[in-house]
């Protein structure tokens, strides 16, 4: 196989595509491909910043407040007994009342999921974008657990992710099983030391969600050798690691708090190495143990290399990147640089396709759009089969070929295509788009396939389905 | 793994009194619409419930003296609120299935019980592939057993040329492999025009081979479902109805005559670590969503009812006792349901182990005392006619020691 075009590993590999509307920047990505995406790293990773983009804390009170004032609604009116719809000879439906206000948590999710399209549709190169959404999916959480987490997804990437996609992988762990949205994701706002004070009390206990998923699939990995008495170990080590409510007893209301009432006491045995008694330290200690454990190395370096490089990536630099990790203490700047510069990125072919968030946004930066309004590309999301911030589990979701070059897959996204380019009104010459977002990279057949197009809007989809917009 | 340790499990008379459960609603068995065609009418609906079925919620071994003791606020009973209902004297259904009861009493429905795959790990991630895949092990993704079961099919089988059929926008790994595979997706998208779709073909073949056999694939099966449904197509609506109107989507697909034969949908969900519910509440929701499915199933497929099969799987069950939360965590020995009007029912199937603490797995889990793998072999032999040494060989890799389990099939 031949390797591929440097700009396509730049803008497909690492970015999120060519922006169509600015040619002045492809002749720079062309240029230096290699050096187009260092730039990108050595600049801090965007932190999306608006009136509506609040702490977690303050989202939690508005949440709080929300559901509140829902409750007080129904208690002052109690809504009337449920009466068949009225029945009409004609099958006419009778008038709907008018549309309520978007309620706070969908009002929060929108203007979350809006801030990171635009992050997306704006990036230079995207690859930042790209890093975020990758450990993002790591650390998953999913809306459709409850509103809490419809409030806190977009909050937790901003806070919990963001600001360490190029710093430690121990800070950004302590930051990702310490904040809200993974307390409640994983139930540990709800799991009781057996012995302690309140699980003695209330006769509860343990739920061991959180602390198998950080073993299995936040640190080691599925196969690393833990065992069950790790996790459960873990588990009672954790206990006590919630958030202050509403009525802010144990903390400022929506932050996380250590409640040592909660927390099962005594000294714990984990991965070989025991843990005496020390309250919050106690798992912050553990925490920062796992995060250099050499199999979390061998399991992040896995995972990066297998997104960005291949399903089953070249041992070799799967091997340099652990390795890379284990030197540093986990650098993720150090680890993102080895993979960056090395062969393999740039001599790989690229096998792998887009995801459908970065299908969707490639589409929109390849038109040159901005999006004011999230809901188009969260609709598209659905479709596809990744709603956003929505896995079907905290494993997140697929990241291989087949989980997305489906049948039904691409199909979905040809009806998508289609129905992009029918939508786009005074649809710009497909053969200049092309030339703009692609330049030289595209290969003879799809630039002849575009320049065929019986129609622009048919070679807007042609475009849009071509190779060189599903691979990377 | 561990088999042998079934050899030594103490063995109480419920066994026979198990095996011969349904008998007492003898009086209800309906006479069998006659099959119409031969073998190669079959069909196969595959479910896989995804992220562990509490099988102890769903078919509660009312009977064993330590059922209450361990799922406590979750155990279901056969009086009170949520009545269960009544199997046979020793198990009782979650009362969020009446349908199922109902052809359970028509012998066109069957449980298997303490039942898993030979995964004894408890990683949804792992157990899903093991399940899908039908190794003994995790770390096989490339394909699953039920496309290599249409695989080893005889090549002028129907039920082989026209491929599997694969629901949701990914296709489950349970019908990824060599063999054809067609997929399916609810959605309310308009079409590409055909003529979009010849020229990306055209395109795709030049440039991207691969791309271009998912793409033909997914072109065909879009054709029968657009003829079948029409508008018809399902949109939204809460978990236990879509659940339902999926089952009605893929019934439309399977029961023309130039229509897939085999089917595999994956339903998410059942990861009930709190506040799982008892005979009320979530979980009972979401029984009640494939209750609704099962339901669907036999009023759309019409006359091919009486020559299908319906299996629902889960990678693994859940703990025995209730956790801290009032769920359950991640376990072992689950149930596995079958339905259809090929199956021989009316019978909950099961090498009962007994609650008690000393014969739960790892002191923990209901012990599994049947493979998973000698059920669905079961199916396929009686249902496809494949032998053992392909099953045990191929379809479900280094499993010549399962024999398939014999009589599921009328």
């Amino acid at each position: 196989m031949t390797a591929p075009h440097p700009l396509l590993v730049a803008l497909n590999r690492f970015g999120l595509g060519g922006r169509g509307a600015a040619s002045v920047y492809l002749s720079s990505a062309a240029a230096d491909p290699r050096a187009f995406v260092m730039a990108e790293i050595e600049k801090p990773v965007p932190a999306p910043a608006s009136a509506e983009l609040q702490p977690t804390a303050d989202l939690l009170k508005g949440l709080y407040d929300f559901q509140e004032a829902e409750k007080a609604a129904r208690a002052a009116a109690p809504p009337p007994a449920p009466t068949p719809a009225p029945a009409t000879a004609d099958g006419v439906v009778a008038p709907k009342p008018p549309p309520a206000p978007t309620p706070f948590p969908q009002r929060v999710f929108r203007a979350e999921a809006l801030a990171r399209v635009r992050a997306g549709a704006l990036a230079s190169v995207g690859f930042h974008e790209r890093l975020v959404a990758f450990w993002a999916n790591h650390f998953a959480v999913a809306v459709s657990k409850a509103p809490f987490i419809r409030v806190t997804a977009g909050s937790f990437e901003r806070e919990a992710i963001r600001p360490f996609a190029l710093g430690r992988f121990a800070d950004m762990l302590k930051a990702v099983e310490q904040h809200p949205a993974m307390l409640f994701y994983l139930d540990n706002q709800q799991s009781m030391g057996p012995n302690s004070r309140a699980g003695l009390n209330q006769k509860k206990g343990l739920n061991e969600n959180l602390a198998r998923e950080i073993l299995e699939l936040h640190t080691l990995g599925v196969n690393a050798g833990y065992t069950q008495a790790d996790v459960t170990n873990l588990a009672r080590i954790i206990t006590g690691w919630t958030f202050a409510g509403r009525e802010g007893r144990i903390g400022s209301p929506g932050t996380f708090a250590f409640v040592p009432n909660w927390h099962e006491p005594g000294a714990f045995p984990l991965l070989g190495k025991t843990y005496p008694e020390g309250g919050r330290e106690q798992g912050e200690t553990a925490l920062a143990d796992i995060a250099r454990h050499p199999a979390t190395a061998d399991h992040v370096a896995r995972k990066l290399a297998s997104h960005f490089i291949a399903d089953a990536p070249p041992p070799a630099l799967v091997a340099r990147l652990a390795e890379t990790f284990r030197k540093t203490d986990g650098d993720l700047k150090a680890v993102t640089l080895a993979l960056v510069r090395s062969e393999e990125a740039w001599s790989t072919p690229l096998t792998k396709v887009r995801d459908p968030w970065e299908y969707l946004i490639a589409t929109t930066r390849l038109l040159g759009r901005v999006p004011e309004d999230p809901g188009p590309l969260l609709g598209g999301l659905n479709q596809l089969g990744q709603p956003l911030w929505s896995p079907s589990g905290p494993n997140g979701f697929p990241d291989t070929v087949a989980a997305w070059a489906s049948a039904e897959g691409m199909k979905l996204r040809l009806d998508i295509a289609a129905q992009v380019a029918r939508q786009t009104r005074d649809p710009p010459d497909p053969r200049d788009l092309l030339a703009d977002a692609l330049g030289a990279a595209a290969s003879d057949a799809t630039r002849e396939a575009v320049a065929r197009a019986e129609t622009k809007q048919q070679g807007l989809a042609l475009l849009l389905m071509s190779p060189e917009m599903q691979r990377r | 793994m561990d088999r042998s340790m079934t050899l030594v499990l103490p063995r109480t008379s419920r066994r026979g009194l198990l095996l011969s459960g349904g008998a007492a609603f003898s009086a209800a068995y309906l006479p069998k619409i006659a099959r119409a065609g031969g073998a190669t009418d079959k069909r196969l609906i595959v479910i896989v419930l995804r992220g562990a079925l509490d099988g102890l919620s769903a078919v509660a071994p009312v009977g064993d003296p330590d059922y209450v003791r361990l799922h406590g606020a979750l155990a279901l009973s056969t009086g009170g609120p949520n009545p269960a209902l009544a199997l046979d004297p020793f198990f009782a259904l979650n009362p969020g299935m009446p349908v199922f009861a109902r052809m359970f009493r028509e012998r066109q429905a069957a449980i298997v019980h303490a039942v898993a795959t030979a995964y004894r790990d408890r990683s949804h991630f792992d157990g899903q592939d093991v399940l899908e895949s039908g190794f003994a092990g995790p770390g096989h993704t490339s394909s699953g057993w039920l496309n290599r079961a249409i695989a080893e099919l005889p090549k002028g089988d129907r039920a082989a040329l026209k491929g599997g059929l694969g629901v949701g926008a990914v296709t489950p790994l349970i019908m990824r492999g060599g063999a054809p595979v067609v997929g399916w997706a609810p959605t309310g998208l308009p079409q590409a025009a055909d003529d979009l779709a010849t020229r990306l073909m055209d395109l795709y073949r030049q440039t991207d081979p691969a791309l271009a056999t998912s793409l033909a694939q997914g072109l065909g099966i879009e054709k029968i479902a657009a003829r079948e449904m029409g508008e018809a197509r399902p949109q939204g609506g809460n978990e236990a109805q879509l659940m339902r109107r999926v089952a009605e989507g893929v019934a439309r697909l399977l029961a023309p005559e130039d229509g897939p034969r085999i089917a595999a949908l994956a339903i998410d969900g059942w990861d009930t670590h709190a506040n799982e519910g008892g005979g009320g509440g979530r979980l009972a929701m979401l029984l009640g969503g494939l209750d609704g499915a099962f339901e669907a199933f036999q009023q759309t497929l019409g006359a091919a009812w009486a020559g299908t099969t319906i299996v629902a799987i889960t990678e693994f069950g859940r703990t025995a006792r209730i956790n801290g939360t009032v769920g359950t965590d991640h376990g072992t020995g689950t149930v596995a349901f079958l339905a259809g009007g090929a199956v021989k029912g009316g019978r909950v199937i099961a090498d009962w182990p007994g609650l008690s603490d000393a014969n739960l797995w790892q002191n923990r889990d209901l012990r599994a005392t049947t493979d998973l793998r000698a059920v669905l072999k079961g199916v396929l032999a009686d249902q496809f006619g494949l032998s053992a040494a392909a099953l045990g060989a191929r379809v479900f890799p280094d499993s010549s020691g399962v024999a398939p389990m014999k009589g599921l099939i009328v």
